[in-house]
């Protein structure tokens, strides 16, 4: 059928559009691996090739490993990352089901409060809140980064999280309830496992933004021992902004993590999205 | 029955957690620079109320008005070029991609999302060296195919910096409109595509009037998503130009203002109220926005129920 459709020229024009701008955006980032790995002449003489045998050279990455503490940083990162994580999965997934299981006075209104958040960004309270972090005597901790990303992710995935609720099938919950089970066991033993396509959704779009943050690290936790990568990667640039071996390298180190996390979680943010969570 | 009556505390208890941080960490906070906005220091160093004085200091003092309108003309011009180049570019993608029987459709979607996880940080550098007339991957590219004389060190001059900020803004966020209409584009159901067939409905003229009028609605959530998110950008233009967003202030937006502003730089002091008083005009112009588009655009949109 529909031969229009499928023509050959058609799927060419196709493909080609579809290459090209996957050279677009790949470009800029093959550009910085291949050049982390060649020496200092080499990246200047002809950055587009290939590191080779002649030309390869880790001086780059040995001074990012000897100059700043990278593996701090990248400790401090995970640990913000996966803590404010793991209560947003948890208190958004609570909140979502309260929303959309139950019937009581409000109910509507709590949700248009709690989604009220994904309209309004968190930086515009920056003033209050660095206020609060200094008199709780909280900055230039940890905690302080985990409690600010837990809010800021906390509506977006209320949002999405009772979106995808709202089918799952009631039998089951009664059956449940029948069954004797409490209100506390239908959602974390029936719900929650049902929803994990929904959850790696809210995963990938609260974990990127709280790994690439710039804004809160650097106003609430600058100090040596609680910076994040971004903010190390940022610093470092800073500094070494004339060795461009270091640069290139501290470039690449950084993509690393959150690309292999992305690539991890891909499948199933497509599958999440797709199965009807922003439409 | 009587079960219904009784309270039901596992409601509260499910609630009480996000609902006490959210509030506590952000609806506080933003009363609280509300609030702020309100205050200054008197003559003796004194917190004291000034009501909207503030706000007539920022409209009023040139020196205060001059920056922030060129930072709200700025950050206007950064969110037409988005409407202008990330979104059509997204909704083209997507179209493309959604087709049925294409191949590879997988990497190409997961390819293109790439740049969107990567952090400003990344991004605004590897683009600096890119751009970078010293290094020179630009003008070499340039070069080979005999363009030369196009190229300019485009973050440095004055006229191209903004646009240019904006367009790799573009480059990094246009996986995220390309992946909502992707996702609408197949949630519409195989029998209206069908249906338009039967009619000779196909190729361009099928997306024309079919597709495009049921992801209005989508087209419709990603305009807001950019908006708000580009009236708060600041990494960006932080990462690359530096909080003086240079040169000469011509890529200032409004976050940066208010960093610069509330903590100040070099010769100048971080002023609170000052940095309270941009943060609310900013919530304003949000606010503004948001409310445009939920009475005056989304309640015109058609919506179709299958």
């Amino acid at each position: 059928m529909s031969q229009a459709r499928h023509s050959p020229a058609r799927s060419i024009a196709a493909h080609a559009i579809l290459i090209l701008y996957t050279v677009i955006a790949l470009f800029p980032v093959f550009v910085i691996v291949i050049n982390s790995f060649k020496s200092r002449r080499a990246i200047f003489a002809d950055p587009l090739a290939l590191p080779t045998p002649g030309n390869f050279d880790l001086v780059g990455y040995q001074t990012v490993l000897a100059q700043g503490d990278f593996f701090q940083y990248f400790l401090n990162s995970l640990t913000v990352t996966v803590g404010s994580l793991f209560f947003v999965l948890l208190f958004g997934a609570m909140a979502a089901f309260a929303l959309s299981e139950y019937r009581f006075k409000g109910n509507t209104l709590m949700g248009l409060y709690l989604a009220l958040g994904i309209m309004i960004p968190i930086r515009l309270g920056t003033v209050a809140i660095l206020q609060l972090m200094v008199a709780s005597g909280l900055v230039n901790t940890l905690t302080a980064l985990v409690l600010v990303y837990t809010a800021q992710g906390i509506p977006l995935a209320v949002f999405i999280l009772s979106e995808f609720m709202r089918s799952v099938s009631a039998d089951l919950k009664n059956a449940g309830r029948i069954d004797g089970l409490s209100e506390y066991t239908i959602f974390f033993r029936l719900v929650l496992p049902l929803v994990r396509p929904a959850m790696a959704t809210v995963a990938v779009f609260t974990m990127i933004p709280i790994w690439n943050d710039l804004w809160f690290p650097l106003i609430l936790a600058p100090s040596e021992a609680t910076k994040t990568v971004t903010l190390g990667a940022q610093v470092f640039i800073g500094q070494f902004v004339t060795n461009w071996n270091a640069v290139l390298a501290a470039l690449s180190l950084a993509i690393l993590p959150v690309l292999v996390l992305y690539l991890v979680f891909s499948r199933q943010l497509i599958r999440g999205i797709t199965a009807g969570a922003v439409k | 029955m009587a079960q219904r009556r009784a309270v039901r505390w596992h409601i509260a208890v499910f609630l009480a957690p996000a609902v006490l941080v959210y509030t506590a960490l952000m609806i506080v906070p933003l009363f609280g620079t509300l609030n702020l906005s309100l205050f200054n220091l008197s003559e003796a160093g004194e917190r004291m109320f000034v009501g909207l004085r503030n706000f007539a200091t920022l409209f009023g003092d040139p020196r205060w008005s001059e920056s922030f309108w060129n930072a709200l003309g700025n950050n206007a011009w950064f969110f037409v070029v988005h409407m202008l180049v990330q979104n059509p570019v997204g909704v083209l993608l997507a179209a493309i991609l959604s087709s049925p029987r294409l191949r590879m459709a997988a990497f190409y979607r997961t390819a293109i999302f790439i740049p969107t996880i990567l952090s400003f940080v990344i991004v605004g550098f590897v683009w600096k060296l890119i751009l970078s007339p010293i290094w020179g991957i630009a003008p070499g590219m340039l070069d080979a195919v005999g363009l030369k004389s196009l190229f300019a060190p485009w973050l440095g001059k004055e006229e191209y910096a903004l646009t240019t900020l904006a367009l790799v803004s573009v480059w990094q966020f246009v996986g995220i409109p390309m992946m909502l209409i992707y996702a609408a584009l197949l949630s519409i159901p195989d029998e209206v595509i069908e249906a338009a067939e039967m009619d000779g409905v196909t190729g361009w003229s099928q997306f024309w009037k079919i597709k495009l009028p049921l992801i209005l609605p989508s087209i419709g959530i990603i305009s807001i998503l950019t908006f708000v998110g580009n009236f708060n950008a600041f990494d960006l233009i932080y990462v690359s130009q530096g909080a003086l967003a240079g040169p000469d202030f011509a890529t200032d937006i409004l976050g940066t203002f208010l960093y610069r502003t509330f903590f100040g730089f070099q010769l100048q002091l971080g002023d609170p109220h000052m940095g309270a008083t941009i943060a609310t005009a900013m919530f304003g112009i949000i606010l503004v926005g948001v409310c445009f588009y939920l009475f005056a655009i989304q309640t015109r949109l058609r919506r179709y129920q299958f």
